[in-house]
């Protein structure tokens, strides 16, 4: 067992947002697994998808399960920490540590609530730049990410195209469309009609967790497939011989979601659902212009991963950034991995992914890393 | 030991060069390229398993359909694009090879040849659909969709004003000169649009 402790930084100079808004100070926690080499070459930046945080591999002291991504994160495996050195920070806006709007606001000493500033993935990019500043990484080797995540790392490619070797975007997009907000607005609208939401002003009083729990439900029955749903639950009674005509649990399935809602409301923070939701639902890359205008300056290498089961970020999605890039004349490498997993693939076929991101990193390093 | 059909590829090819490879599979050919050639080379593939062997080999390669994913490319985006025994297994051929001529500057094409004399003997003779080394499919599993001899590609070069740069005849792992039409396996073709 390995172990990790996490750190952070604390930016006292003003963050500059999207919107107009400024941000300071902003506090960053991450982890590290891996030792940066001498000439820092090695450095990989993993970007966490929308509940997820800066504990991506190895144990806390005195845990009992790994970090989200253990299963690709450490020695031997895709992103393998002999040798490569691998950071993993908490994004803006979270509730993970970094700062968000339960975070304490300086000038009213409470937690910000819906008096902090909305934030986007841009912003999010904007923040880990810094603290790869701080670390003094002049270029990462890859930025990688799942989901939220994958947005993040087409955006590192976008933004900061001189920092950046390469980028693996898994299951993600170049911009939410119309049904990606909408299931984002119905999670939103269930946790601000949870009576307890109190205009978000609930820190220290009963928690909205009704509504934050059904916002979870929706999102979760986003993140299976219609096969992944089939196979683990079909129409199997829970606690129950047969059908109980009346209202109270009959099908695994509604078990299984509501244990899923319940239990998240006790980890996640119902203001970061919903900045973090809205931050997703306003990204878009293109704003407008085409999206091959808008990969013009991308110079590193791309790896596009989508999954076919994937109805929430469906391939198409992945596709049409890959045209786009390839319109650009960037190295760029493409799969759709077979899985009935879902959304949710990309947390669950190791395999494929390992396969896939493994080699790729060391045609990375061999192509941009040891010419340099 | 590198398949001839590919030494003879990377040979007309310049050093440097902008390559996109139709139907890439492994990506042997494109490695061979970009390390004999130190060429810029990707592939388009459709075959998830052989997607995974081109990272393996460290070649960019999308998972995609020759048939409609050369519409992103601008005019002469490739010195040279090639399709090696894979325009055999396309839908649209003209379609195809119109939009390679466009996107490339020149055209490498691999094609087998049907009607080899086995293979003519085969259906003189045994009066059946011919199954030969090169050929190894059955008319039921074949993933090949047009059948098509030296001859008939040659023609169909000249009606659609396509010029034939050089040609190539291969048998077993050597070149043919000799009535190439019956004794070789495959041609390899540089085209250009005349």
């Amino acid at each position: 067992m390995i172990y990790v402790t996490p750190q952070q930084i604390t930016f006292t100079d003003q963050l500059l947002l999207k919107s107009g808004a400024a941000l300071s100070p902003v506090t960053v926690v991450y982890e590290t697994y891996g030792k940066l080499n001498a000439d820092k070459s090695n450095a990989i930046l993993i970007l966490h998808a929308f509940t997820g945080d800066a504990h991506a591999a190895f144990y806390h002291e005195g845990a009992s399960k790994p970090g989200w991504w253990d299963d690709m994160i450490g020695p031997g495996k895709a992103f393998d920490t002999d040798k490569y050195f691998m950071i993993c920070s908490n994004v803006l806006g979270s509730c993970k540590g970094t700062t968000g709007p339960s975070s304490i606001d300086l000038k009213t000493q409470k937690p910000f609530a819906l008096h902090f500033p909305l934030i986007t993935i841009q912003d999010m990019v904007a923040l880990q730049k810094k603290l790869i500043d701080h670390l003094g990484i002049r270029k990462l080797l890859s930025v990688a990410g799942g989901s939220m995540g994958g947005m993040q790392a087409i955006t590192w490619a976008v933004m900061y195209p001189d920092m950046v070797h390469s980028s693996i975007v898994i299951a993600a997009c170049h911009g939410h469309t119309a049904q990606q907000i909408a299931f984002h607005e119905v999670g939103r609208q269930a946790v601000m009609a949870d009576p307890d939401w109190q205009g978000g002003d609930y820190f220290g009083k009963a928690l909205p967790g009704r509504g934050l729990a059904v916002a979870r439900m929706i999102g979760h029955i986003t993140y299976m497939s219609w096969i992944s749903m089939e196979q683990k639950f079909g129409r199997k009674l829970q606690d129950k011989e047969k059908l109980g005509y009346d209202f109270s649990k009959d099908f695994e399935v509604e078990s299984y979601l509501q244990y899923r809602g319940q239990s998240f409301v006790e980890r996640f923070d119902a203001n970061s659902y919903i900045y973090l939701t809205k931050a997703m639902d306003y990204f878009d890359l293109s704003e407008g212009k085409k999206l091959s205008e808008v990969f013009k300056g991308v110079t590193a290498d791309l790896l596009v991963i989508s999954f076919t089961s994937d109805w929430l970020y469906p391939s198409s999605q992945s596709q049409a950034m890959v045209r786009a890039l390839k319109a650009n004349d960037v190295d760029v490498s493409y799969l759709e991995i077979k899985t009935d997993y879902g959304h949710d693939a990309f947390l669950v076929e190791f395999d494929d992914q390992t396969r896939m991101i493994s080699n790729y990193l060391t045609k990375v390093v061999r192509e941009r890393v040891s010419r340099i | 030991m590198i398949r001839l059909d590919y030494e003879i590829i990377a040979d007309i090819i310049e050093p440097g060069a902008k390559v996109l490879d139709l139907g890439c599979g492994d990506g042997e050919l494109l490695s061979l390229l970009k390390m004999k050639k130190n060429c810029r080379a990707t592939g388009i593939e459709i075959a998830a398993e052989q997607i995974f062997k081109c990272i393996e080999r460290g070649v960019s390669v999308a998972q995609g359909n020759i048939d409609s994913d050369l519409d992103v490319y601008e005019d002469k985006r490739f010195d040279y694009v090639i399709l090696n025994e894979s325009l055999q297994q396309v839908v649209n051929i003209e379609k195809v090879l119109n939009a390679a001529l466009r996107v490339g500057k020149k055209v490498v094409v691999g094609i087998p040849n049907f009607c080899h004399f086995r293979a003519r003997l085969q259906i003189f003779f045994l009066g059946k659909v011919p199954v030969t080394k090169s050929l190894p499919y059955k008319w039921y599993n074949t993933p090949n969709l047009r059948f098509l001899s030296l001859d008939d590609f040659r023609e169909f070069c000249s009606e659609k004003n396509i010029s034939i740069e050089k040609a190539c005849y291969l048998a077993a792992g050597k070149k043919v000169s000799v009535l190439p039409d019956l004794f070789a396996d495959s041609g390899l073709f540089v085209l250009h649009h005349a």
